[in-house]
């Protein structure tokens, strides 16, 4: 078993034909994942990577079987594409762009809702399933399959973490990406139940950042209802306030949001919180 | 991006709202000129909160007192912000001052109505103190604010007759701007009754960047310093910071982290740019030009892990411009093997571990070679 995808998972790359589409898709491709379509609207009938390409995602699910959707579309164009594929209940939509409007993603996050499909992103790194299946853009090698749950608002700090587990022995199970923007289509929350469903994932790594109260609300989760054992990193302790912490825009105001504030949540729910990446590994080990 | 009041009001005006006449100056004498009965109220305009306290509004009675007023504020120092500009407007008789918002909410990941008839103080300390004086409406975004939602908000602040109609327009109205507007905060506080009506006596907007390209009008902002400005024309994010490194990294989570990581081992981060998703060379050279620029800083740290960026474009982009104080670089991810030959082709170390790296930076900053 495995969390969101896995070798059963037929994968449809909207904005294959762009530099970023075309250069992950050949890397997924490469890591043994069925990428049966490409979408473009008007460059239906080439390939790219002998993928076929379509003008519409109708076409390509009724021709190809795609069962899931990766988006890599320019930020002006996320939104109707987004919502084609909800359209189509491809499950999940994951949307690597960046720069999304916020109003978008709403828009996007309501869709997804009523019609039951799983949303990662916008602007996260996609989803792994380590030995099985790699949808976004999370680099291949530094995985090896293992008992090890992972799931982070940042794309490059997932990367450190599961770095950090391969060169401690340690192989993970899938690695969800869910997207440092404001407004996101999955909670950590709705991970952590994923994982607490997942037989092939016996612990989980939770990496954090200041900003918002989503860590909190995990805490509460964390302590009330799952079974597993929670590592936790969360990034931006020296942070200044008010300071917008770069593209995601992490952002601390008032005393919510604050990593203290975090850690000491996420510590009364029987979190170990390791102060740097470093410390993961160990944190995790003990608790296998 | 925040807009000053003036600016959120003028955004007001022109979708019907209430508000008072008032005129922008930026200088006292101007006062003279303006034809706006008295008496007025003077009002610095600064992003930050709390300009009331800092003393940076007042109310004036004739030509003179409002001239002197103006003379007091312009330049005033307000939580580190200089008054530029004051707006002048006509006082209003308040007889009872709610408040009003459409704000996004990003726990439940959808639009937020925000009602109380506590208004003219800060909405976080009524929230702390007194919860139940605020009244929340969650916005279905395929609906968006229902006449009848409005209303049922509009009797819960215990309005009723004209003043219930007035206040169903400017809800549904305020909504309508916070969507159109692609805006993450449209707030009225205070919304007074005055004379029998609704006046919008203060208003604040801050509004979306990623929904900049839909909208050419929007004013230039004026919160940031002009590096930080600069960047942002490069699809770049700078932040200054007060330490003595520079900080290049991918990813706010990244970037965040690495700032930590530089404090664990005694450093401090001078400023850090992060470069985003999908970083190019171009960009890469521009990075490197812009952090350097800040006066004070010894060392530079490079920290990239690629992913959607490819580490060979980021090598690339240091070659070219290869950094002027002593650089410490840290690259791994998507394409690690051609960029950690690109660098050594041209003499250029670069490791793979985040704390080694780190403690080269802070070791370079002390003036060790």
């Amino acid at each position: 078993m495995a969390v969101l995808v896995g070798r059963a998972t037929r994968l449809l790359v909207q904005g294959i034909t762009g530099y970023q589409g075309a250069f992950h898709a050949k890397q997924s491709l490469d890591a043994g994942t069925a990428v049966v379509a490409g979408v473009t609207p008007g460059k239906g009938g080439g390939r790219v990577h002998e993928v076929p390409v379509f003008d519409t995602v109708d076409e390509a699910v009724r021709a190809t079987g795609a069962n899931a959707c990766v988006l890599f579309v320019p930020a002006r164009f996320a939104r109707d594409a987004a919502l084609e594929a909800i359209a189509a209940r491809l499950d999940p939509v994951v949307i690597i762009t960046e720069g999304v409007p916020v109003h978008d993603a709403i828009e996007i996050v309501a869709y997804a809702r009523r019609q039951g499909v799983r949303l990662l992103g916008p602007n996260g790194p996609g989803v792994t399933t380590a030995g099985e299946c790699r949808v976004g853009i999370m680099p291949w090698h530094l995985f090896t399959p293992g008992p090890v749950g992972v799931v982070s608002r940042s794309g490059t700090l997932t990367y450190e973490v599961v770095a950090a587990l391969t060169g401690a022995g340690l192989g993970q199970s899938t690695a969800v990406g869910l997207g440092g923007d404001p407004v996101a289509g999955t909670s950590f929350v709705e991970a952590l139940e994923w994982f607490g469903a997942d037989s092939a994932t016996r612990a989980v790594v939770l990496i954090g950042e200041i900003g918002g109260s989503a860590e909190e609300d995990a805490a509460r989760y964390i302590a009330r209802s799952l079974k597993k054992p929670v590592v936790s990193y969360i990034a931006g302790r020296t942070a200044p306030p008010g300071k917008r912490m770069g593209h995601a825009g992490a952002v601390i105001s008032g005393t919510e949001g604050t990593a203290e504030h975090k850690v000491a949540a996420l510590e009364a729910a029987g979190v170990a919180v390791a102060e740097l990446v470093s410390k993961v590994p160990a944190l995790v080990r003990a608790r296998l | 991006m925040k807009l000053h009041e003036y600016q959120a009001k003028e955004v007001f005006a022109r979708y019907g709202l209430p508000v008072q006449a008032g005129v922008v100056i930026d200088r006292p004498e101007a006062v003279r000129d303006l034809s706006i009965p008295y008496p007025v109220v003077v009002k610095a305009q600064v992003l930050v909160g709390g300009r009331g306290k800092a003393g940076g509004v007042k109310l004036a009675k004739t030509p003179a007192e409002a001239e002197a007023h103006a003379r007091a504020i312009l330049g005033m120092d307000i939580k580190g912000e200089r008054v530029g500009r004051v707006l002048v407007v006509q006082a209003a008789d308040i007889e009872a001052e709610y408040y009003l918002a459409f704000v996004t909410d990003r726990g439940a990941r959808r639009v937020a109505g925000i009602a109380s008839a506590a208004g003219g103080v800060e909405i976080e300390t009524v929230a702390r103190e007194s919860p139940d004086k605020i009244a929340r409406l969650d916005v279905d975004p395929c609906l968006g604010v229902l006449p009848f939602a409005a209303r049922g908000l509009g009797r819960w602040l215990g309005l009723d007759g004209t003043l219930l109609d007035e206040f169903t327009r400017i809800a549904a109205t305020l909504y309508r701007l916070y969507w159109e507007q692609d805006a993450d905060l449209a707030e009225i506080n205070p919304l007074a009754r005055s004379g029998g009506h609704l006046l919008c006596v203060d208003a604040k907007l801050v509004l979306d960047d990623n929904a900049a390209y839909r909208h050419t009008g929007r004013p230039p902002s004026e919160e940031m310093t002009a590096l930080e400005r600069e960047a942002r024309e490069h699809g770049l994010a700078y932040v200054e910071l007060d330490g003595d490194i520079a900080v290049i990294g991918n990813g706010a989570g990244l970037v965040m982290s690495t700032l930590d990581l530089l404090a664990h081992v005694g450093g401090r981060a001078a400023n850090f740019l992060d470069v985003g998703g999908g970083a190019s060379e171009e960009s890469m050279q521009t990075a490197i030009e812009l952090v350097q620029r800040k006066p004070g800083v010894r060392a530079l740290f490079i920290n990239i892990f690629g992913g959607i960026t490819r580490t060979d474009d980021i090598a690339r982009g240091i070659v070219r411009r290869p950094p002027r104080v002593p650089a410490s670089i840290r690259l791994t991810g998507t394409n690690e093997v051609e960029a950690r030959r690109i660098l050594s082709d041209a003499g250029i170390a670069a490791g793979t571990d985040p704390e080694e790296g780190a403690r080269t930076a802070v070791a370079f900053a002390r003036g060790k070679r």
